[in-house]
């Protein structure tokens, strides 16, 4: 497209002014009212009891979160892309069902799934306890985060198609080793990117924990859940804005480990 | 007999790609699965190597029944048309791979792969990704890395077809060479009917799902079992009812009892041999005959001159339906 220089200038200011209202500045105030009453009472705030510990549930719910929507996730997508079965299209769909519904909506079907008169419910009565409970929280991240992986592993399964694989199996490779010596380099740059994405929204997600999350500040908040009580509840504005930061900073320094795992993984 | 196939059969859905295909490709030689796409060499060739089951049928290498193996338990070299390279290791990892799973020593595998560059013409390239090689590089180190693990047969699946024409030429007469040398039973699927004539020992030609005829290209070109095998290797004229090879066919200024007499349409200069454009009277079929220079030269050709033609030599197969050849 040809377009004259004063377009050009002010379609790329409209363009920037639009990212900044919408994405910079909204992050930049909490920045700084996190710091405003200085480093000193934002570090009070972030190493609370209550912080500590909802720091520590997001972190674990990842740690649960992620290896599984790996693990199943790629299971997904080879069996959407390279399997011959009757019901591909189906799965198709249902994977981009989370999506579509939205997350209180999820809340609420685990509720009725799980809690006590649920179809599963009676698990309660055995003394596991899923709603209000770490199972109910994982379950919740699991459903909102499950298409991330397959979605973004499908594609490149799609592209490097399979004669890498077939000759790996000619020159005497078993299943299990043209995975991980073929399948897997060949598909990790997708598969970073899906764990990424799968991180971002297990921590920031809000909406289907709170319904199925007790609740209870050092017990069952997530750091989500901690800026909403701090926020709505304590009337504790600068408590939640110090939370946020905390959230993104946890958000930021995944970003930045992964990045750097791939760069070490590519030199070597 | 290196590998046997019996009465194999494949079909997808109504489509017959293996129509009770038997074949017994002897040991040490070159043999190419010609036809045309559709005729079911390349499954054939996979079925071999075991990436395609056969619905039917039994598949023997070095007289041991794989029928029911996987790939990796064939004993089998692949190359495919579109290199299948390791993107993310290096050609020496590449050529290596098949050693490594086999759990060679370090020394030994850095040794065999060195060996093995050097006789694909790629020493010194060990350190490059697939990324970093040209097309026909790519493919001498599929070659490589097919041969290092010792297959019994090595198998190529239209190996040069993704190439273009001066580097398909060189990368023919290499394999040659390359076969004379290490004599590895070799089984090369094309479309090419030039291709398989210039490399191959023997030759199956394929059409939908059937072997037409397996012989050497001398025995294919001279004696070939029908109408099918004839046009597809090589140029068919159909004169005065029958089929003929255009180099058969004698042009001269006199008529003979044998002869006919046919109107020249076009000269075409082909650099060593000529071609003629003639047109039977009465009939609305054009066919061409190849004559040499000199031949031409002496005739003086003009289009539009009346010549009389004759048939030296007319191959005895049963004709399929009249007019469909070339």
């Amino acid at each position: 497209m040809n377009v004259s220089t004063p377009v050009r200038l002010s379609l790329r200011t409209v363009a920037l002014g639009y990212l900044f209202v919408l994405l910079v500045v909204p992050i930049a105030v909490i920045l700084f009212r996190s710091f405003e009453h200085g480093f000193g009472q934002f570090w009070e705030w972030i190493t609370t009891p209550a912080a500590i510990s909802a720091l520590q549930l997001s972190l674990l719910i990842v740690a649960i979160v992620v290896p599984l929507n790996v693990i199943f996730g790629v299971i997904t997508a080879l069996a959407l892309v390279r399997g011959r079965f009757r019901g591909r299209g189906i799965i198709e769909a249902i994977v981009d069902l989370p999506f579509a519904v939205s997350p209180v909506v999820v809340g609420v079907a685990l509720i009725l799934l799980w809690g006590v008169g649920g179809w599963f419910g009676g698990i309660e009565g055995l003394g596991f306890r899923v709603i209000f409970g770490l199972p109910g929280m994982v379950l919740a991240t699991l459903f909102v985060t499950l298409p991330f992986v397959v979605r973004e592993v499908e594609p490149v399964l799609r592209e490097i198609g399979e004669q890498q694989e077939e000759a790996a199996s000619t020159l005497g490779a078993n299943g299990w080793q043209t995975f991980w010596r073929i399948t897997l380099p060949a598909i990790r740059w997708g598969l970073t990117y899906g764990i990424v994405l799968t991180v971002a929204r297990s921590l920031g997600e809000f909406g289907a924990v709170i319904m199925v999350s007790s609740g209870f500040p050092g017990i069952s908040q997530t750091l989500t859940l901690l800026v909403h009580s701090r926020y709505i509840d304590d009337y504790n504005e600068f408590g939640a804005y110090a939370a946020a930061t905390l959230l993104m900073i946890v958000a930021l320094i995944v970003l930045l480990v992964m990045t750097l795992l791939q760069r070490t993984r590519k030199s070597s | 007999m290196t590998i046997s196939v019996l009465n194999a059969n494949k079909r997808y859905g109504d489509f017959a790609a293996l129509d009770n295909v038997s074949i017994d490709i002897p040991s040490g030689s070159l043999t190419a699965l010609l036809g045309p796409s559709g005729s079911g060499k390349s499954t054939l060739l996979r079925s071999i190597a075991g990436l395609d089951q056969p619905d039917s049928g039994t598949i023997t290498i070095e007289g041991r029944d794989v029928t029911n193996l996987p790939p990796q338990k064939r004993g089998i070299g692949f190359v495919f048309q579109h290199y299948a390279a390791f993107k993310h290791l290096t050609v020496r990892q590449n050529v290596g791979f098949g050693l490594q799973i086999r759990k060679r020593p370090k020394d030994e595998i850095t040794r065999k792969v060195d060996d093995l560059l050097d006789v694909v013409g790629l020493a010194g390239f060990q350190t490059r990704y697939p990324a970093q090689l040209s097309g026909g590089q790519r493919q001498r180190m599929a070659l490589a890395r097919a041969l290092a693990v010792d297959p019994e047969v090595l198998l190529l699946d239209e190996p040069f077809g993704a190439l273009d024409a001066k580097v398909r030429e060189d990368l023919r007469s290499w394999l040659r060479r390359l076969h004379n040398e290490v004599h590895v039973t070799t089984v090369l699927v094309t479309h090419d009917q030039e291709e398989a004539l210039d490399v191959a020992d023997k030759i199956a030609v394929l059409n939908k799902g059937r072997i037409e005829q397996f012989g050497t290209p001398g025995e294919l070109y001279d004696e070939p079992a029908n109408e099918f095998v004839l046009s597809f290797l090589g140029t068919v004229a159909r004169f005065n009812g029958t089929l003929v090879r255009p180099h058969d066919l004698r042009l001269e200024r006199i008529q003979r009892p044998d002869s006919f007499a046919a109107r020249v349409l076009r000269v075409v200069f082909l650099g060593f041999e000529v071609r003629v454009e003639l047109q039977l009277p009465d009939s609305p079929d054009i066919f061409h005959a190849e004559i040499t220079r000199g031949d031409a030269a002496a005739l003086e050709l003009n289009d539009g001159d009346t010549i009389y033609v004759r048939a030296l030599r007319i191959p005895t197969v049963e004709l399929a339906t009249a007019g469909a050849a070339v």
